[in-house]
């Protein structure tokens, strides 16, 4: 038996399919994966996420100590309270970690929400650089919070109005912000964030009070979602995933999260810089692209990806079909000079060889088709 | 779970119906598409080929999974439905209907004796849950 969320029982009682993932039991779906991925695209899902980390680092010298861990850089938060960027962790070789959105609460206070597969790698890491020069941040793993995602283009006419008081702090919130607010739902850590290309928000509150609150959310009309959805709802958005997409093994440079790496100012010396900055020199071998399969199909991790008239040889890191586009969809890591929107290429599944093209992504905006050839 | 008392079953979650022009057809049961749920593409037979018992023939795969789907005979096969290019999810829709995957000519109708009657079936079903 796994890990269960505090709404394990909630899950059960819903009909979910609940299924190990990691350490975890949690709901692939609750009968259609499809049905709720078209929720989140048209009108509003709700998600358990509470298997995740959340994080609180606090205390003297905790913005000197995130600029010197995180790749992205914690100074372009400084200012209004509650902003929040998205960034790899690195080691000295450029690895990544894991990837995680910190947010500045307050000048000693910040907060990040790490992966579930990664939260033990990530807090002994995390402590043993703590250990070289801070003793003043003080980490803690704040697994007494639930974590929920209200996600969709009508989040915000399912959610605000159960929120009395609090709803205008929410409705003012600007992507990439949070807040600590007082709601008719109990006090609620709300960030406007998310896994799906939608609109919506993150949610951490208390571990007793996330029954109550997923039970108002799905009672004013959010559909309950899977992890399925989730994934094929990140995958349209663009937006890779840990332990396939990149591991301790790839670079940011090599994940397609060259975007999250702030090299200025040059002095500032996060871990990872000076092997980040040779591969950024020299060009990084391999590159991160979308993939389209041109004919019917479902693509899957591990499928290799090859070239007409050519050696080179890619993977795909993540593959799946495309409720929104109705096409097989994935994100392939091929060899840099292969990498370029438009390439013709083929796709090996079951020993055929299916057509396909690479395009940039996202694969999905605001509900259309819109990766680039 | 639908269970139909009007053809024979496979361990491996397929149903067997014979026809009235002598030949068999073939799909997953109502137990089996509720495990994949949103089948999202199904890789048909060529016809006219001949397989063997146990082979792989077909491939129905879900948003999350794929899965093989054997012969449960062996024989030529003659028909694949065509139908499920446009519309896989009639798999999950009406699995012992519209939802038949391919239709076989037995090379040998004893190997029927060796499926599974709907009774053990749904006792076979009920023990893996």
């Amino acid at each position: 038996m796994g890990l269960r969320t505090p709404l394990y029982d909630i899950h059960v009682a819903a009909g979910a399919k609940l299924v190990p993932f990691g350490d975890w039991d949690m709901p692939l779906h609750y009968g259609s994966q499809v049905e709720e991925h078209h929720a989140v695209r048209q009108a509003c899902g709700i998600f358990d996420v509470s298997h995740m980390l959340v994080v609180d680092l606090a205390g003297e010298g905790v913005r000197d100590y995130l600029r010197r861990l995180l790749v992205n850089d914690v100074a372009k938060l400084d200012g209004e309270p509650g902003r929040a960027l998205y960034t790899c962790m690195c080691n000295a070789e450029g690895g990544v970690i894991d990837d995680l959105i910190v947010y500045r609460m307050r000048d000693d206070w910040y907060r990040m929400v790490v992966n579930s597969s990664r939260r033990e790698t990530d807090t002994d890491w995390m402590r043993a650089r703590l250990g070289e020069g801070f003793p003043g941040v003080e980490l803690s793993e704040r697994r007494d919070l639930a974590l929920v995602a209200v996600q969709g283009p009508k989040a915000d006419d399912v959610l605000l109005p159960l929120l009395g008081s609090g709803a205008e702090d929410v409705r003012t919130l600007k992507g990439f912000q949070a807040a600590v607010t007082a709601t008719d739902l109990g006090e609620l850590f709300i960030g406007k964030t998310g896994y799906t290309g939608e609109d919506g928000y993150e949610i951490a509150l208390p571990a007793e009070a996330v029954e109550a609150f997923w039970s108002a959310v799905v009672d004013a009309g959010a559909r309950p979602c899977g992890l399925g959805a989730r994934d094929t709802l990140r995958l349209e958005a663009g937006l890779n995933l840990y332990g396939n997409d990149m591991d301790e093994s790839t670079t940011p440079l090599e994940a397609g999260l060259g975007w999250t790496v702030a090299w200025e100012p040059a002095d500032r010396e996060f871990i990872g810089r000076e092997a980040l900055q040779e591969q950024r020199a020299e060009g990084p071998p391999r590159k991160l692209i979308g993939l389209v399969l041109e004919g019917k199909g479902v693509l899957r991790s591990h499928q290799e990806v090859v070239f007409p008239d050519s050696e080179a040889r890619g993977e795909i890191t993540s593959g799946t079909f495309s409720p929104t586009l109705e096409k097989g969809i994935a994100f392939a890591r091929v060899p840099a000079e292969m990498a370029t929107a438009g390439t013709e290429c083929a796709v090996v599944v079951r020993s055929r060889e299916l057509p396909a093209r690479l395009v940039r992504y996202p694969f999905v905006k605001n509900g259309e088709p819109a990766y680039k050839t | 779970m639908d269970v139909r008392d009007d053809r024979l079953y496979t361990k491996s979650h397929e149903w067997v119906k014979k026809e009235s022009d002598g030949t068999v057809s073939i799909g997953i049961t109502d137990y089996a598409q509720d495990l994949l749920s949103d089948v999202v593409f199904v890789e048909l037979p060529e016809t006219g080929g001949t397989v063997s018992t146990g082979d792989e023939v077909a491939v129905a795969e879900s948003v999350k999974a794929a899965s093989d789907i054997y012969a449960p005979i062996s024989g030529e096969i003659v028909a694949a439905n065509e139908d499920l290019e446009d519309s896989p999810e009639k798999v999950n829709e009406e699995p012992f209907d519209g939802g038949w995957i391919f239709r076989m000519k037995p090379s040998d109708e004893g190997e029927l004796d060796g499926l599974m009657g709907h009774e053990a079936y749904q006792e076979m079903c009920e023990s893996e849950e």
